[in-house]
């Protein structure tokens, strides 16, 4: 019986000609991934355990992004942990304040992940790298240290969803759309252990961006990794970027799945998830009624440069209404620099926007808007729980940029509409 | 391994963030992120919380974040185990790695009630309410993953020579 995409990279990593679902497996590891909350916990096993090394310097990633630049003394003293342990250790991927951007839009920029790679990160949305063709998934802080020791880690192996995409995304939709429409049909919990491989004509049609964000969206559906096929999309983006030599797998043409759905991009719709789960989809053009306070457009999930550009094509000359408070957030430093050299800064400012150095912050509740009681929040982040942005009494609703920003123009969650 | 205890109930898909809420993530001690555990969802379970109790919940628990913070709250409250009708994979491996208790049991998950008082086998799987007399099967571990448990957390187990070797 043949392998899915997912099964032949962790074959392939553990060493083993063939794998099937359910098989527990010892993998090596290409990259391990910690950031500002998640390594200083694993710091303290890696060190508790009497571990005195890194299995290989050029092998870790740690990343201040969550509460950074600091928001108070505790996340600076975090952030100190992580700093001094990463310098004990030479860390060659140590990114901080000035170099630092959003992980999981940080690594692929960076081209410190590839295709082909078996990745861990403690850090739920790790899975994001699966858009490269990487077997890719999120981890806590003792997974994190036992990899910074070793450079290995155990998977069950698992079985797959296979999505089969067809037709090309309307133009005010985007990834985003896709991912949310699917939690919608399958439920928060509809992939749990699985892996979700996005697959067809319609997978070849879409952007890197919009792969990032679909595959970083996985874990919303309780998936252990989202993963595309690499094509020539994937390649122009690795050439000259990655810093190893990518390594392609396919599926076996046989390979079994669980189940298999067709999703036709043509018929998405700009799509919005209601408090307070991932799962709970309505088109937005049903949404007009809900008044916003507050705009967020950025995160691992949509703070890359294509989630940037819609922003400013829809903001540019136009005002966003009176009591929004729009909050634009470039996922990394180099997507930040690029909105400054193409004006699109200068045109968030006029639109009345504000724009914040790269950070998590407002998505988890950290800092740099957060919400009072009663207070409505729509944002291009990924999850919708209780509490999540501030306030227990306050919402978070999660949509595109495209939606975020014709909202932030109109007050009410509304569809982006040309023209 | 064996824990007994009063039981506080919840539904589906509990998430990481109530389990311990971001706004306290700028800490790593386990003692002071324990004084929020719940809280989103549930202010009186620190006050209430005694060592052994027993938390019961729907499908998914523990689904959000990779925060190990989570788990490492539920213990240091003092929970003895975790009993649900499934757990998010994070969660489910990060408990395993740090040493929390968890089982999977659908009818123990959906018919015990809250403050029945809960007797958990966790070497056999055997969960017994002590309110209604009722007794529930959960599926066991793997031998590998018991391995982990059985060394005390996913480092030890490998300090042993119990893992990658």
């Amino acid at each position: 019986m043949g392998m899915t995409m997912t099964q032949k990279i962790l074959a392939s990593h553990a060493g083993l000609e063939c794998v099937s679902a359910g098989q527990l497996i010892n993998a090596k590891l290409d990259i391990v991934l910690g950031n500002d909350i998640t390594t200083p916990v694993a710091v303290n096993e890696f060190k508790k355990a009497g571990f005195d090394r890194l299995f290989d310097p050029n092998r870790v990633a740690i990343v201040l992004d969550h509460f950074v630049p600091n928001k108070d003394i505790k996340a600076a003293e975090q952030s100190k942990t992580c700093r001094e342990f990463a310098c004990a250790h030479c860390v060659s991927h140590f990114y901080d304040v000035g170099k630092m951007g959003i992980e999981h839009a940080l690594l692929p920029e960076q081209g410190v992940v590839t295709a082909g790679d078996c990745i861990i990160g403690a850090d739920s949305h790790t899975c994001t790298y699966g858009a490269l063709g990487a077997f890719s998934t999120g981890v806590g802080s003792t997974d994190m240290a036992a990899g910074m020791a070793t450079g290995m880690a155990w998977f069950k192996v698992p079985s797959a969803i296979r999505f089969n995409l067809k037709g090309k995304l309307p133009a005010n939709c985007s990834g985003k759309d896709v991912i949310l429409t699917i939690i919608g049909r399958i439920g928060v919990d509809g992939a749990l252990y699985k892996s979700m491989e996005f697959t067809g004509e319609g997978a070849h049609s879409l952007s890197m961006d919009d792969r990032l964000c679909i595959c970083n969206m996985a874990v919303e559906a309780g998936a252990k990794n989202g993963i595309f096929p690499v094509d020539e999309v994937t390649m122009a983006y690795l050439n000259g970027r990655s810093e190893r030599e990518p390594v392609v797998f396919e599926a076996d043409a046989d390979a079994e799945y669980e189940q298999t759905i067709d999703i036709d991009l043509s018929q998405i719709v700009p799509t919005v998830a209601c408090p307070h789960l991932p799962e709970n989809t309505h088109p937005a053009s049903e949404l007009h009624h809900i008044k916003v306070d507050q705009v967020v457009i950025g995160s691992c999930t949509n703070g890359r440069l294509e989630d940037m550009e819609a922003a400013y094509r829809i903001l540019n000359g136009n005002r966003i209404a009176n009591g929004v408070r729009c909050i634009i957030i470039p996922g990394t430093m180099q997507i930040l620099r690029e909105c400054v050299l193409r004006g699109w800064y200068t045109a968030f400012l006029d639109a009345g926007a504000v724009v914040s150095t790269p950070t998590c912050g407002p998505c988890l509740g950290g800092y740099m808007g957060i919400l009072a009681a009663g207070e409505k929040c729509l944002a291009t982040t990924n999850r919708n729980f209780v509490g999540r942005m501030g306030h227990v009494e306050s919402e978070v609703y999660l949509a595109s940029p495209h939606t975020a920003a014709a909202t932030a123009l109109a007050g009410y969650i509304t569809e982006y509409q040309e023209g | 391994m064996n824990t007994q205890g009063k039981v506080f109930k919840y539904a589906d898909n509990v998430d990481t963030d109530v389990i311990i809420p971001a706004r306290y993530l700028n800490t790593p001690d386990a003692k002071e992120l324990a004084l929020h555990c719940m809280e989103d969802i549930d202010k009186e379970f620190v006050k209430n919380v005694k060592k052994g109790d027993v938390i019961v919940a729907g499908w998914n628990f523990g689904c959000g974040s990779s925060r190990e913070h989570a788990p490492l709250v539920i213990k240091t409250c003092g929970t003895g185990c975790v009993i649900a009708k499934s757990f998010a994979r994070i969660f489910y491996r990060n408990a395993i790695n740090i040493g929390l208790p968890i089982l999977e049991c659908e009818q123990a998950a959906e018919e015990i009630e809250a403050a029945d008082e809960v007797a958990v086998d966790f070497d056999t799987g055997l969960i017994t309410n002590l309110t209604t007399g009722k007794t529930y099967k959960a599926q066991p571990f793997p031998p590998f993953i018991q391995s982990i448990i059985q060394s005390g957390g996913l480092l030890k187990s490998l300090k042993e020579g119990e893992g990658y070797e």
